[in-house]
């Protein structure tokens, strides 16, 4: 079995209206690789669910959302996302905004081949205003608590990106948080990770124990080798975030002349390679 | 020592918030909420559990500006969705969030500025508001006191407040607290009849009627109000010397 793959032949794949999930949170371990390809990509009106990063930020700066699916949108060292910022005050896409904790549950819904989980969390805030689909569920029980049904947030495609993966599709988290990666997974039909490095399934233990392993094969229908697919996102221990690109990715949110050029030097390239290429040359 | 700044009698009034607390989480963000936090832990709440911010608990505390002398002592894997399994939903928890609104009942807005659909300006968006304000004890931090901050009607609810927590029921709101909203002129908590908000204490130098001009809606004041109360010797020194020598607090915070 040998499930490689590229990013070419995973975002072919895709279809205009699909829902995405895209693993990794905020501005780490993120499957730019991916994102970056469908940037170049004729797809639109996506339905995007993701602990958003500069994925969401892209895909709405260069208006491929119709609907985005989250609890945050940010770049960890600038808590905003500018881009994100930009498109949100332009009202440009439907932001089904939840708690984080409710994300996960629609998830884990999902995963789980559930209609919805109860929960908790946002009863009360503008939450349930800003989502008038979602429902209520009455506990059966002698507490009878109304709470909230998330409703199962079933994906068509989920991307994530690993540190190390096989052929076969098992793949290894070497940083400190594997994140939702699995539910994102376990909630779509198709499923693609991009990884730092390929290996054989027999190396996995030599730099994470069996429980970095986070990912197995049933979980994944194609991997991606993808060295800095995660740019400029951080992917420890293999790189940390590019700190530095980061803020010049966010200073062209205000000045459209800037992101021009940034976006014709890194974004308007040929492929993957040609993008790793400009970012070492500059 | 030089003069107490404001920021430093903030970070006294923030510790004070989780005085009592024993073990759970203390979980505070921005920078004085960081100080303040840490404070109570080094002091008068030793149990505090706090984490490195990534994915680990941590048993030391590692002050918020200057060198790192020293790499934390871990002792806990906490990886995001730990929170809400492990910490959030399990109500083991005090949160201090900011608010960039605040109405009278304690329903707080960091999501964003004008309507939801299209908003003036995007902020922090909910984040964990909604889920932590229903299942463990909340405080706020307001830097910049004024009647901007502190609003009739906030544009849109992330952290739930004492009327609509009230109004979800005895059963669902049980872990409900908003315990203290800390500002840069003075303290507030909910402790009035219909849990509206009430004025505590007066920062040095700040006088109530300061404190009711900036105010967008009518505070409870009870008689005469006292002055938040100075940082001890102790105090200062873990606040300058250990765990913010270059004294960021008092760039978030002005006097």
């Amino acid at each position: 079995m040998d499930k490689r793959t590229t990013e070419r032949e995973v975002v072919a794949e895709l279809k205009s209206g699909m829902t995405l999930g895209i693993g990794g949170w905020g501005s780490r371990r993120k499957p730019m690789s991916l994102v970056r390809e469908i940037l170049r990509s004729d797809l639109k009106d996506l339905t995007v669910v993701t602990y958003g990063g500069p994925d969401a930020g892209l895909l709405c700066k260069y208006g491929k959302v119709k609907k985005l699916i989250y609890g945050f949108v940010s770049l960890d060292s600038i808590p905003l996302e500018p881009h994100f910022r930009q498109a949100r005050q332009a009202g440009s896409f439907r932001a089904a905004e939840l708690d984080e904790g409710m994300l996960q549950w629609g998830l884990r819904a999902a995963a789980h081949r559930l209609p919805f989980l109860p929960v908790r969390a946002g009863l009360g805030s503008d939450v349930v205003t800003i989502n008038p689909e979602l429902r209520r569920v009455t506990s059966p029980y002698e507490d009878g608590e109304e709470l909230i049904a998330m409703p199962a947030l079933e994906l068509d495609v989920a991307l994530i990106h690993m540190n190390r993966a096989d052929k076969l599709g098992n793949g290894q988290f070497l940083g400190p948080d594997p994140y939702f990666d699995d539910l994102f997974c376990h909630a779509a039909k198709r499923r693609f990770m991009s990884c730092e490095k390929i290996v054989a399934s027999e190396d996995f233990q030599k730099e994470g124990s069996i429980h970095t392993v986070s990912i197995n094969r049933l979980m994944v229908d194609g991997v991606i080798e993808a060295p800095g697919g995660a740019h400029f996102t951080e992917c420890t221990p293999d790189y940390g975030r590019d700190e530095t690109f980061q803020r010049e990715y966010a200073a062209t949110a205000k000045d459209p002349e800037a992101w021009q050029a940034f976006k014709q030097r890194y974004l308007d390239v040929e492929s993957e390679s040609d993008y790793q290429a400009a970012v070492k040359n500059r | 020592m030089s003069e107490v700044t404001r920021a430093e009698i903030c970070a006294v009034a923030i510790a004070e918030a989780f005085r009592g607390d024993g073990e759970i989480l203390m979980s505070a963000f921005g920078t004085t909420p960081t100080v303040g936090g840490r404070l109570a832990k080094l002091t008068f709440a030793p149990d505090l559990f706090m984490t490195d911010g990534i994915a680990t608990g941590i048993e030391t505390v590692p002050p918020v500006s200057g060198p790192i002398k020293e790499e934390p002592v871990k002792s806990a894997w906490m990886p995001f969705r730990l929170f809400f399994d492990n910490v959030v939903w399990t109500t083991k928890r005090h949160v201090m969030m900011m608010a960039s609104q605040i109405d009278k009942f304690g329903n707080q807005n960091f999501a964003c500025i004008g309507p939801h659909e299209k908003p003036k300006a995007q902020l922090l968006g909910m984040r964990g508001a909604p889920g932590n304000t229903l299942y463990h004890a909340t405080s706020y931090f307001v830097p910049n006191h004024s009647a901007k901050v502190f609003v009739e009607k906030v544009d849109v609810v992330s952290g739930v407040g004492y009327d609509r927590a009230a109004a979800l029921g005895e059963h669902t709101s049980r872990f409900h607290e908003i315990r203290r909203v800390v500002s840069n002129l003075g303290v507030f908590d909910f402790e009035s009849p219909n849990h509206a908000m009430r004025l505590v204490s007066v920062h040095p130098g700040v006088s109530v009627d300061r404190v009711v001009e900036n105010t967008g809606f009518d505070l409870i004041i009870e008689g005469d109000t006292p002055e938040t109360r100075a940082p001890s010797d102790e105090e200062l020194h873990i606040i300058r010397d250990v765990l913010d020598p270059e004294g960021l607090i008092n760039k978030e915070v002005r006097d």
